[in-house]
């Protein structure tokens, strides 16, 4: 690859903190004119706040960053940046109540005096037809499909001049073809001369339109290549890095001729997953792995109720709850962490006590009353079980830590000794302690009989399971045994090997 | 720039640039036109109906009445429409409608009269009827925007502390001895119809044109719709919405103005409970709760339908002890009919 003098874009020994958090550490990229450079990286490698500086909306602490070698734009002059840099967030910025003509030129209608409705729907069919989109200017853009206003941005995007243009994961929300036909159109934009900055979860999308990438991890700069001279399994590594000593994992053997606890049958919800098949059974732990776009928080939250599945049914401890009812479902016997524990795992003004007993109060007194005495008891149990560092079961779970707090969500789970156990991402957010304690009260549950399903992106997480289903863009598209390597499982997870498939 | 849909060699198959979706037509863009006049069938059903149960309906007297007792309810669906389509609220216009005539009158009227005994000159009246309207607007953007509180429990505050202000400072008394141009815009017709009519029209066109054809007025439909991406397009929301408030608070104060000359005094509760109404005439006239949608020519619509139901209820003869229940209920039906014609759920 020719290397020119200036490169387009670099940032240099960027650093960027949040309070006590590190998000970028010394961290840049260097992009050459023309190239389409991949950004890779787990979830909190810093991706994100690369390309918040990188398009001028936050100013790096320290550091600088640089377009064809000359210092960026002051974070005020919106309009300096939008010259030098589009781009296309993950979150649509087209608003669907006005229509594509107006979304392109927003705020840009006309120059002075009244807009001129018929000559701004000739200039949004131009610009439209300069970037081969097929779209009716006219039309609302709420009425479009998610490829479509994709289209949109990116015209938009480009609208304003700028010769560079960063697409953070563009084809998470695309399927099969949509994304063909996106590759097709990057290729085109690079015959044009125009460089791109692309961001991906599938690494088999980065050998396909990318001629370089950088891998950051931990918000530190990690490697920057050629694509061609980078094989799938060092950019794997490079991407995890070595594995931490972590939780150790129990042997157990679930019995032969468990019974069935939870499964799922033939489940399909819209875009997010098709055809899910999935069996658990007592004393089993199974994981559920796969990217962001996977569809498995998708398929767990289904499993315990918080969505309702379009087809296909889910049965808990032999019963059939109610599709997207989760009291029906918690009645079945089932128990769960969910993702977001600040949204559905606590009331952060209510006491321990009263949080992790919400499931369980109809026992815990008669005529609809609750016993304080009996609540308080239960508590005290729970709080030793899970050694949550507290000054007492009256303490509001607002006030504990990240850890301590998701201890409490597990014990809500566990409170009324389910039968099946859903639990994702139970380690997000808090410290190796509480990460053990939390593994270990799902591996006691399994050890007393229930079976459960752990969907997590840690990779040491899915440890204690004892097979670990695989996800892909809504499929489920392997299954492993206990005693897999992080390479073969992200390969998985990341979609490159499913070709071997 | 050459054309984009160059495939590529590496690619084998090389599928088009473009994608193969089915162009709709241009219909698209009409059909949205169209929105706007789903209520004139209901006007014109309105009119048969009101023409089918008295004759004197139709005649232009009975008309131009309708049309004069909604000015006062249309200059408040204009401000609540424009406000909601920014995506925010405002509950207490209802009490500017009252309060800021009381003090641009009890500013100028003698003490005897109960003024508030600083007798300025009677033609600072209206100008500070005015200049509170955009006040108590610019303190709701104040709290909504700077102190980032909600806008429904702001104005809902608001509502009250403005209706207690007018009580507190005239005793709860109503305020005659109007000075002559209060009375003025209440009594004058120009080229033979109501004065307020006029007003209200050229409010209204100033609005559609400003909404339909200005970059500014289009930014408030940016910023219902999305405002992040109103503030990446370079739209200054904070500001905007800030003037809407203004205006919102302006025309209150206006409608204040009008009900002030009309009936020739300025009862305390002046707009008490006419909230209701301005919320049910907008969302009728196709107003999202949820900001972004709807035009200020379909909350006009909406007004006109509201007005027609009240006028025939009154001319069917209904008894006025039931007329608040019926016309509460028939809205309550409107609101379900626009809900199961516009197919969607009402945010």
């Amino acid at each position: 690859m020719q290397q020119t003098a200036t490169p387009a874009v670099e940032a240099r020994s960027v650093t960027k903190r949040f309070g006590p958090t590190t998000a970028l550490d010394d961290a840049g990229i260097v992009i050459s004119e023309g190239e389409t450079h991949a950004l890779v990286g787990r979830n909190g490698a810093g991706k994100s706040t690369l390309v918040s500086i990188l398009t001028g909306l936050q100013r790096p602490d320290e550091g600088e960053v640089l377009f064809a070698g000359a210092p960026a734009p002051s974070v005020a002059d919106r309009d300096g940046w939008r010259r030098q840099v589009a781009c296309v967030y993950q979150k649509s910025t087209i608003i669907p109540t006005l229509t594509v003509a107006e979304n392109l030129f927003l705020n840009r209608q006309s120059g002075h005096g009244p807009i001129n409705w018929r000559s701004l729907r000739g200039r949004a069919r131009d610009l439209l037809d300069q970037y081969g989109v097929d779209v009716d200017a006219g039309r609302l853009a709420g009425e479009l499909d998610v490829e479509q206003r994709q289209l949109l941005e990116i015209a938009r995007a480009l609208s304003f001049g700028a010769r560079f243009i960063i697409l953070d994961e563009p084809t998470a929300r695309l399927d099969g073809p949509a994304i063909e036909r996106l590759f097709e159109r990057m290729r085109a934009l690079r015959a044009q001369g125009v460089t791109m900055m692309f961001i991906s979860h599938h690494l088999e999308e980065v050998y396909q339109v990318c001629q370089s990438v950088t891998v950051f991890r931990d918000a530190r700069h990690i490697l920057t290549s050629a694509v061609d001279r980078l094989p799938h399994d060092e950019l794997v590594a490079a991407m995890t890095g070595e594995a931490a000593a972590g939780y150790q994992a129990r042997s157990r053997t679930v019995a032969t001729g468990a019974p069935v606890v939870l499964s799922a049958e033939k489940l399909s919800l819209g875009e997010r997953y098709r055809d899910v098949d999935l069996t658990v059974h007592a004393g089993e732990i199974v994981g559920l792995a796969g990217s962001g776009s996977s569809g498995k928080i998708g398929l767990a939250e289904t499993l315990v109720g918080l969505l309702a599945a379009d087809a296909g049914t889910v049965t808990v401890n032999g019963r059939t709850p109610k599709p997207g009812d989760v009291t029906s479902t918690l009645r079945a016997g089932l128990g769960f962490v969910p993702e977001d524990r600040h949204k559905e795992g606590f009331v952060p003004l209510l006491s321990i006590a009263e949080n992790a007993t919400l499931p369980i109060a109809h026992k815990l007194g008669r005529f609809g009353a609750v016993s304080p005495a009996l609540r308080r008891a239960r508590a005290e149990r729970m709080i030793e079980d899970l050694t949550i560092k507290t000054t007492g079961p009256s303490q509001p779970v607002g006030d504990l830590s990240g850890g301590n707090a998701q201890k409490v969500v597990m014990a809500r789970a566990l409170a009324d000794d389910p039968k099946a156990l859903v639990v994702i991402n139970p380690t997000s957010g808090v410290d190796v302690r509480a990460k053990q304690v939390l593994l270990g009260a799902v591996e006691d549950a399994a050890e007393r009989g229930a079976g459960a399903v752990l969907v997590s992106d840690e990779l040491d997480d899915l440890r204690i399971c004892d097979r670990v289903v695989v996800m892909f863009h809504g499929r489920v598209v392997k299954e492993v045994p206990r005693g897999w390597a992080d390479a073969e499982l992200v390969a998985v997870m990341e979609g490159v090997s499913t070709h071997d498939d | 720039m050459t054309e984009t849909t160059v495939a590529s060699p590496g690619t084998p198959g090389g599928s088009q640039g473009s994608p193969g979706k089915a162009r709709p037509g241009p219909s698209g863009f009409r059909i949205a036109r169209f929105r706007d006049l789903a209520l004139v069938p209901a006007i014109l059903l309105l009119i048969v109906v009101g023409a089918l149960i008295e004759p004197a309906f139709l005649s232009a007297d009975n008309l131009t009445n309708v049309l004069q007792q909604q000015t006062e309810l249309s200059l408040l669906v204009l401000a609540e429409a424009m406000i909601l389509i920014a995506g925010k609220f405002d509950l207490s216009l209802e009490s500017t409608v009252g309060l800021a005539p009381a003090l641009g009158v009890g500013l100028v009227i003698p003490a005897a009269s109960n003024g508030l005994g600083t007798d300025w000159p009677t033609t600072l009246g209206i100008p500070i009827c005015l200049l509170i309207g955009v006040l108590i607007g610019a303190f709701n953007g104040l709290l909504i925007l700077r102190f980032k509180l909600s806008a429904f429990i702001v104005t809902l505050g608001m509502l009250i502390v403005l209706r207690g202000l007018q009580i507190g400072f005239t005793g709860g008394q109503n305020l005659f001895a109007l000075p002559e141009s209060f009375l003025y815009l209440g009594n004058a017709r120009w080229l033979g119809l109501p004065a307020s009519i006029w007003i209200c029209g050229i409010a209204y066109a100033i609005g559609i044109l400003a909404l339909g054809y200005f970059r500014h007025g289009r930014s408030i439909y940016a910023i219902g719709g999305n405002v992040d991406a109103a503030r990446a397009a370079g739209v200054r929301t904070d500001r905007v919405v800030w003037i809407v408030f203004m205006i919102g608070g302006f025309l209150a104060a206006l409608s204040g103005l009008l009900m002030t000359g009309r009936l020739g005094s300025v009862a305390a509760a002046q707009g008490d409970g006419m909230i209701f109404t301005v919320f049910a005439a907008a969302v009728i006239g196709g107003v999202s709760l949820d900001g972004g949608k709807g035009t200020l020519f379909g909350a006009l619509c909406g007004v006109l339908v509201l007005g027609l139901i009240n006028n025939i209820l009154t001319l069917a003869g209904v008894s006025a002890q039931w007329i608040q229940a019926i016309y509460g209920g028939i809205i309550l039906i409107a609101l379900m009919l626009a809900r199961v014609t516009s197919g969607k759920a009402q945010d």
